[in-house]
């Protein structure tokens, strides 16, 4: 069996009671058109891919349902675009009807500029949600009390961001990302920021369960060989993850033994 | 007799007795297909009601579908 077979069916992601075959979860904003998002999704090889929710426009052309469906990807609605407890709940609800799905990926924005969620408001409408028999996974802060409290109400996953939504500046802060990850008792998914495939491959070598990435694909020159990137990169981070590192070091530990080393002075 | 309605932001005169799928159908999406969900002054109408839920006169009707996006 190869190496990557055994791998696939011995390290299966699960989330929410499901398996995926890819731990790469993709947005969908930003894509320039549904042919390219198609061709970008399919590079990705993802299997879950969000969309947000907004009003029916009669002009508009193609449904991206269709888009994610025809690849066989499972669909995971938004709360994009809310800003307090109430509107991403009824937004949710709204999400659960039209789609027929009881999972929520839940964003509950605080600030226009850095998209910041609003903690207080996040952990509210996720608990409602939560009671309501919602799968939620919600976008959070890189703070570890939050993603502890979010965990605690029964979220399926804790998505804490890297970097400010669209920034594609990677993991700004390791360190509480760290501890988040240490102290995790459900999956993590490293959810915002990432830029390139490095970034992705660097959440994922840390432990982090997936990555949820979109305008890194979405907005790259070229996205369908970014999502061909980005699939490689959270293959490879995950099993330098599983590979087990060695230590980081201050100073050098020799590779070759000084048992043999010939005596070649003049 | 006719009533007025908000309809996803914009002003609408329909029949008294129009209800939430004649909505969506007039936007264009066929009621009885998923993909579609639709609230009345900011409550959840369950697609399966649509037939039976008649609009009274001032409300607001919000029909949504998936798009492209996130917060991302």
């Amino acid at each position: 069996m190869s190496v990557d077979v055994h791998r696939a069916t011995a390290d299966p992601f699960t989330l929410g009671g499901r398996t995926f075959g890819s731990r790469l979860i993709m947005g969908t904003g930003g894509a320039p058109s549904h042919q390219v998002l198609a061709d970008a999704l399919r590079a990705s090889g993802t299997a879950l891919t969000t969309v947000a929710l907004r009003r029916l426009d009669p002009s508009a052309a193609g449904s991206v349902l269709d888009v994610i469906r025809a690849l066989h990807i499972e669909v995971l609605p938004n709360t994009a675009g809310c800003y307090t407890a109430r509107e991403a709940v009824a937004l949710a609800k709204l999400a659960r009807e039209a789609l027929e799905t009881d999972w929520i990926k839940l964003e509950v924005i605080g600030d226009e500029r850095t998209l910041f969620p609003d903690p207080v408001e996040l952990l509210d409408a996720a608990e409602e949600l939560v009671d309501d028999g919602f799968t939620v996974l919600p976008y959070c802060g890189d703070d570890p009390v939050i993603a502890r409290r979010l965990a605690q109400v029964g979220c399926a996953a804790v998505m804490p961001l890297g970097a400010p939504i669209g920034s594609g500046a990677g993991i700004r802060n390791p360190y509480n990302l760290r501890i988040i990850l240490e102290q995790a008792e459900v999956p993590i998914i490293l959810d915002a920021g990432i830029g390139t495939a490095s970034h992705a491959a660097q959440a994922m070598e840390m432990g982090c369960a997936a990555v949820l990435c979109a305008s890194a694909v979405t907005r790259a020159q070229d996205p369908v060989l970014m999502g061909a990137a980005m699939a490689e990169a959270v293959s490879a981070g995950r099993k330098a993850f599983l590979a087990g590192r060695i230590a980081e070091r201050l100073y050098a530990d020799a590779s070759s033994p000084d048992y043999g080393r010939p005596d070649l002075t003049g | 007799m006719t009533i007025t309605i908000t309809v996803n932001g914009a002003p609408s005169e329909v029949p008294d007795d129009t209800t939430v799928a004649d909505v969506v159908a007039t936007l264009g999406h066929d009621p009885s297909l998923p993909g579609v969900a639709a609230a009345v002054d900011g409550t959840v109408v369950r697609r399966a009601t649509w037939r039976d839920a008649v609009l009274a006169d001032g409300v607001r009707v919000e029909v949504l579908t998936a798009v492209q996006g996130g917060d991302r």
